[in-house]
């Protein structure tokens, strides 16, 4: 075999000294608000990314000035639970140190920041380390922030699969002292080596997301994940988890070598062995996964080249433990239950739709101020969904009129959310997103209003369909696991996918190319009419669009995506 | 050669001289005349007169300028050119050209001078200011002087500057020809009328010694072209582009002027004189608050215009003046601004804050076009120092302009100049002409390194400067400080820098955003942070630029530098001052502030 030349971040990662580069001189020049092209790369693994604000990147040209450089951090919260002394430093940070003003919460449980200017970084992340918050590996080619389904009735279920989810997330820190010297001043340590056990000088190919789920919510989306686990419970108690393996989003439009896929199910484990398998897994990609072609990188092509059987054999054999038959489970909703619901520990659990996960203040609905007020009473935690709304878990009875008094108060019950709005999302996309080629979350809630006018039209209102956009095709809202997925092309267009589940166990299916909102509005028209003339009792729009033949199944994302 | 043949020309001196020579010579016996020739030729070796043998020198009228802005300069070049039409003899030169030792010799010696910020003087006259009260200024017994003073009535040191020439020379014993006349902004008129005054007063003392004319014009203006302040060129605009980023609280343009085919040509430290036309919506404001017909047609001068003409193109709109205060308190009869007129502190505050639309619609009166028009300054144009060397841009000028705006009541009101050039579209006219700064130049060693300041718009001539430099291929050191409010939003210029830096023509740049972070950081605090390598950087020969505000900025520089001397150079505070008047001496030491 002929030696190929490795994709351009591996060497960068090579020669970074465990992820230093020039960090620290880019810090320090005061002449531009960019870091050099190599540390933009490095920069991801501590946490954020460069942007700039591309509305003004032609206006600010010919004021002779660079483009106006930002940057996003996305903090690492594993399950999304933060307490609510964390929250208001949390928010304190963004109205002091960021632009935004605003958090952005993620489709992956946690906040991130938009519109830091680079003399902020430093003063931020020691502001979140004080919060003993961080942002190590957020982002990059590592372990990203382990998702865990927040489900707060099942309260016993839940304790346990979370502390299953923040030992992962522990567990598979990059161990480098790169983030503790750049960011927080601490010594370089004298005669030690660095060493990454789990991932070597290099890292991993690409990034690696991992969710837990406790059934029948799915709202983590489990089979988007490259390692999934799927929480069996034997009388209310914790025992396993069916661990899937191999999903994953992202794609470029128009090469069909790279496509979504659904993880695939390897079979049950045990917790005690949880860490072994995900650290086979993920030691697995590290050896097996493409480090020449960045586009095929990710955990599901390793799989898709291998074959699952080679892949598992290998996983068991690093493991040292084998595969269990798969368990039953339920995998069901995706979406949150909003407003207040009670667990089985007798406190009750406020849900706060949060539109696009944009916590911000304006004319009407003051949220950002509405949740530190909350936060200033709040004796519970603070819980981020995957679907971007915050969770007020853990209130006692006599607590809860005036936690519903300020979300009141602050407008987060202003507007009638629609089954179908309560179950959809849409990623950042413009001005900031350097990958976006059309808007999302800008132009999503406008968006759904039609969705909303045409369902009311069609009479289908209480059907909950599941939207998702994104403004490029690398998946960040997991629009190809939507029911109605649109994903950018280019300003004003988007490519119409249909035909996933509702429960995110099927793939969608690209239906039209390229389309602008009046033509999209108009196919949605006619197939919703169809599907009100057509569908069998309690089918939803995902299924319907399938058997009625308007999208072909995707099975085998590899065949069928792009067949 | 018999000295009875002696003639003009034949020789280097003048008819006059010859005709003294003779005379003297006829009188002397041999003995005398080896004597005499024995101590002219030693005096010649001495070189400090070479140009002209004492008697001539002693009725030479010696007349001395020192300003900023060039007014001071205007009026000596006039004066010199009446007094040469005269047949005086001649010796024109800036304050800071000037040899002090030469001083003693004086017998007629006539100094135009400005004050600026709090009393201070010029650049050009600060050593000749200094030596006059210093213990090493010689006694003036034999000096006959006079003194123009131009100022600011509205600030409170007016024409300080000036008074002190006045009362240094005469406590050293000179004589004063005329009281010192002091003049404020419109300072024309009491200029010529000196000027007469001045002529008439040196007349008899240099017909007393019969000495005749020598002109002696050492200040050579760099680029003298034929378009002048009185004789500017129209030029097009080409550009005028907002520099800075949508979200800052300062709008600040570049500027881009075509000089077609003029020839005009600058040189890099230069400034650029504007005359700008007030805008017609001010001008419209100002005639419909009087109730005044924009038709009627009033004298300026010896010309007639229509109202409207006249506002828009010959009389100052936007800067009050003290006198017109007072002139209006009268009218308005209203006892606020009669108040405010009789306190020169609140005057001065007054006419800073307010225009001339502000002054009618607060204190409204009942005037005629011609008085109004009688009570307005003429327009003047403005000074900008120019942002391009024409080894980059050719026929071309570029200026960094500051819009000046302001919101008084609701009403928006811009500065004069800053603001056609602000709202100029393309091809746009503008009357201009180069003002040369020859106190503001590159080394001319193109080994010297350079180190600028220039804050604000004070970049605007740091601009020209590395243009220069990076045609002409220059490779010593240069570092510049920038300074202003936000880095996002008014890094002026910041592409252009980048560039310099990584093409390796600017070798430094440190930048103090004052408003980035909680405390206030400006250039001065750079400059203190990195003392150290100022310090050396002075050591190894380099020049040190300032340009920009001179209120404060200037002064905050000038102190950080004292004190990285102090610091880096084991200097006390009054030695930190030499060192700097040596530097200044030695022009390695510049500014152009205003």
């Amino acid at each position: 075999m002929s030696e190929q030349k490795l994709a351009v971040n591996e060497y960068l990662k090579t020669d970074s000294d465990y992820l230093r580069g020039s960090i620290k001189e880019g810090l320090d020049t005061q002449v531009t608000g960019s870091f050099s092209d190599g540390d933009q790369q490095l920069i991801k693994f501590h946490g954020f990314y460069q942007q700039d604000d591309r509305d003004l990147r032609n206006e600010r040209k010919e004021q002779k000035l660079e483009p106006l450089y930002s940057f996003m951090l996305r903090a690492r919260v594993p399950g999304g639970i933060c307490s609510p002394e964390q929250w208001l430093d949390v928010d304190k940070i963004s109205s002091t140190l960021t632009t935004s003003n605003s958090i952005r919460l993620t489709t992956r449980q946690t906040f991130q920041y938009h519109g830091i200017p680079k003399r902020n970084l430093k003063t931020l992340i020691q502001g979140l380390d004080r919060a003993a918050l961080d942002s190590i590996a957020a982002c990059g080619d590592v372990n990203r922030n382990v998702m865990c389904n927040p489900n707060p009735i099942e309260s016993t279920l839940h304790q346990q699969a979370y502390a299953v989810a923040k030992e992962l997330s522990d567990h598979l820190l990059p161990h480098t002292r790169a983030y503790a010297e750049i960011w927080l001043d601490e010594e370089k340590l004298l005669d030690t080596e660095t060493n990454e056990p789990v991932y070597g000088k290099t890292y991993l190919p690409r990034k690696f997301k991992m969710a837990v789920a406790v059934p029948p919510d799915n709202d983590v989306d489990v089979y988007t994940n490259d390692l999934g686990f799927v929480a069996i419970e034997e009388a209310g108690e914790l025992v396993g988890f069916n661990l899937v393996a191999g999903g994953g989003m992202g794609s470029t439009h128009g090469e069909v070598e790279t496509f979504p896929r659904l993880a695939d199910d390897f079979g049950f484990i045990k917790t005690a062995d949880v860490i072994k398998f995900a650290e086979a897994v993920m030691t697995v990609q590290r050896d097996w996964g493409n480090r020449v072609n960045r586009k095929r990188s990710r955990l599901k092509y390793t799989i898709v080249d291998h074959g699952v059987a080679e892949f598992k054999a290998e996983v068991e054999k690093r493991a040292g433990v084998n595969f269990e038959p798969k368990r039953d489970a339920v995998i069901g909703d995706r979406g949150d239950r909003y407003g207040w619901v009670k667990g089985v520990d007798n406190k009750w659990h406020l849900t706060l739709f949060i539109e696009s996960g944009r916590i911000k203040d304006e004319q009407g609905q003051t949220l950002q101020t509405g949740l530190r007020e909350i936060a200033k009473i709040h004796k519970g935690d603070f819980r981020m969904t995957s679907n971007q709304n915050m969770i007020i878990a853990g209130v006692a009875e006599e607590d809860k009129a005036a936690i519903e008094d300020l979300a009141r108060q602050h407008g987060f019950f202003g507007k009638l959310i629609s089954q179908t709005r309560g179950h959809s999302i849409a990623c950042v996309a413009l001005p900031t997103c350097p990958l976006a080629m059309a808007e999302a979350e800008r132009y999503f809630p406008e968006f759904i209003d039609h969705i909303d006018a045409l369902q009311t039209k069609h009479g289908i209102s209480e059907q909950a369909i599941v939207v998702r956009m994104t403004g490029c095709p690398n998946g960040c809202a997991r629009p190809f696991a939507a029911e109605i997925g649109l994903v950018g092309k280019a300003p004003g267009r988007y490519n119409l996918y249909l035909g996933a589940s509702f429960e995110g166990t099927r793939l969608n299916k690209m239906y039209k190319e390229n389309i602008q909102e009046a033509e999209i509005l108009a196919e949605l028209d006619n197939l919703f009419g169809l599907y009100v003339q057509e569908r069998d009792a309690g089918e939803t729009f995902g299924n319907f669009t399938v058997r009625h033949g308007i999208v072909k199944a995707v099975n085998d994302a590899a065949k069928d995506f792009h067949g | 050669m018999l000295l009875k043949e002696l003639s003009s020309f034949a020789s280097p001196l003048s008819q006059g001289q010859v005709d003294k020579l003779k005379q003297l010579t006829s009188e002397l016996s041999a003995t005398q005349l080896a004597w005499v020739s024995g101590y002219l030729a030693a005096t010649s070796n001495q070189g400090q007169i070479a140009s002209a043998p004492e008697t001539a020198a002693a009725q030479t009228v010696t007349i001395l300028f020192g300003s900023q802005t060039g007014n001071g300069k205007a009026i000596a070049k006039s004066l010199a050119a009446q007094a040469t039409a005269k047949g005086f003899a001649v010796n024109l030169a800036s304050m800071a050209d000037y040899n002090v030792r030469q001083l003693k010799q004086e017998t007629i010696l006539i100094a135009v001078v400005s004050t600026h910020g709090e009393g201070e003087a010029p650049d050009d006259a600060i050593e000749l200011h200094k030596f006059l009260a210093s213990k090493r200024a010689p006694k003036l017994d034999a000096l006959n002087f006079s003194v123009l003073a131009l100022g600011d009535t509205s600030y409170e040191f007016f024409c300080q500057t000036g008074k002190d020439f006045s009362e240094r020379l005469t406590a050293l014993g000179a004589k004063q020809l005329l009281p010192i006349v002091e003049c404020d902004v419109d300072y024309e008129e009491a200029a010529e009328s000196w000027q007469e005054q001045v002529l008439e007063a040196v007349e008899p003392l240099v017909q007393a010694s019969g000495a005749s004319v020598v002109s002696i014009d050492t200040a050579k203006a760099t680029s003298e072209s034929e378009f002048t302040k009185q004789q500017p060129y129209e030029a097009e605009i080409l550009l005028s582009q907002k520099l800075t980023g949508r979200d800052s609280d300062r709008d600040v343009r570049h500027v881009e002027i075509d000089l077609g085919e003029s020839g005009i040509s600058y040189e890099v430290g230069d400034a650029l004189g504007i005359w700008f036309t007030n805008s017609s919506g001010l001008v419209n404001e100002v005639i419909a608050a009087l109730s005044l017909d924009a038709n009627t047609e009033v004298k300026v001068g010896k010309h007639t215009f229509s109202l409207e003409q006249a506002l828009l193109e010959k009389k100052e709109l936007t800067q009050l003046y003290p006198g017109l205060v007072t002139a209006w308190a009268e009218l308005a009869a209203n006892d606020e601004l009669t108040a405010i007129a009789a306190d020169k502190e609140q005057t001065r505050q007054f006419v800073l804050g307010h225009q001339l639309a502000d002054l009618i619609s607060l204190y409204p009166v009942t005037i005629d076009a011609a008085k109004l028009v009688e009570l307005l300054r003429p327009l003047t144009p403005r000074l900008y120092s120019i942002a391009s060397s024409q080894a980059e841009v050719e026929n071309e000028v570029h200026l960094t302009v500051a819009l000046v705006e302001d919101e008084r009541a609701g009403q928006a009101r811009f500065g004069g100049a800053s603001h056609f050039l602000a709202s100029a579209e393309e091809g746009q006219l503008v009357k201009v002409y180069v003002e040369p700064n020859k106190h503001f130049r590159l080394p001319e060693n193109n080994d010297t390194p350079v180190i600028m300041v220039g804050p604000g718009t004070g970049v605007a001539p740091f601009r020209a400067f590395m243009q220069q430099r990076a045609v002409d291929g220059v490779n010593s050191d240069s570092w510049l400080f920038f300074g202003n409010p936000h880095f996002e939003q008014d890094f002026l210029y910041q592409v252009e820098w980048q560039q310099y830096l990584k093409s390796g023509d600017l070798s430094r740049l440190d930048v103090a955003f004052s408003r980035d972070q909680e405390h206030k950081v400006y250039v001065q605090h750079r400059i203190a942070e990195q003392g150290e390598s100022i310090w050396q950087w002075l050591q190894n020969g380099a020049h040190f630029y300032i340009c920009g505000d001179a209120e404060r900025m200037a002064k905050d520089v000038h102190q950080a530098l004292i004190n990285v001397a102090v610091e880096f150079g084991g200097l006390d505070e009054a030695g930190a001052e030499s060192y700097l008047e040596d530097l200044r001496s030695a022009k390695r030491y510049q500014k152009d502030v205003y």
